[in-house]
């Protein structure tokens, strides 16, 4: 699924909206999520999972191509982790 | 770095600022985003959400564990995990957003 099928989805289920409308409910959402990310705060969505911001500490890599050491900077980066609910859900086990 | 914990209620709260809805009506319409996507996964589809990120699923194969408290080996059943992968965006704004 991508995201104008998610948005095709859900503008079927609202046919009092206008499919533009669904169109900026959907990218408010993924945009509220992205800008807390960016911020450096948490989301957190019970029983789907949460959002959060790791530090990946500064290593020394490598260029792949040609062997040479390069100095990789600390950086952030996001990471997701499933909630119970839908790793559940996942393996057959609906929710009790 | 901030240390707020954004919650339905904010996603809610951005949909109604964005589009003149109740806030009844933008709580259901999240709830209704993060269903379809679970619906899919849970079918075994991949969502993939351009500039944001895709999540799948992995099918993991059985393995014997150990209980690292007693060091006692236990069966691990075949499971099916989610994982996510930010898109280059996305990874861009929170390097960007969280540079020390």
């Amino acid at each position: 699924m991508i995201r104008s099928e998610l948005i095709q989805k859900i503008a079927d289920e609202n046919p009092h909206l206008f499919q533009r409308d669904v169109e900026r409910i959907v990218n408010a959402i993924f945009e509220e999520i992205t800008g807390a990310l960016a911020r450096g705060d948490r989301v957190e969505l019970r029983g789907f999972g949460a959002f959060s911001v790791k530090r990946r500490d500064a290593r020394v890599g490598r260029n792949p191509r040609t062997g040479e050491a390069v100095d990789v900077e600390e950086k952030a980066v996001p990471f997701f982790k499933t909630g119970k609910l839908l790793r559940d859900r996942l393996n057959g086990r609906q929710q009790g | 770095m901030a240390d707020n914990t954004v919650t339905r209620m904010d996603l809610s709260e951005a949909v109604f600022r964005e589009v003149g809805l109740s806030r009844n009506e933008s709580a259901q319409l999240v709830e209704s985003v993060l269903r379809h996507i679970s619906d899919a996964l849970v079918r075994g589809e991949t969502v993939k959400i351009s500039s944001f990120g895709t999540f799948s699923v992995r099918a993991k194969s059985a393995r014997v564990g150990r209980n690292p408290k007693t060091g006692e080996e236990v069966p691990i059943d075949p499971r099916r995990v989610l994982s996510f992968r930010p898109s280059h965006l996305m990874k861009e704004r929170v390097a960007a957003g969280n540079r020390s």
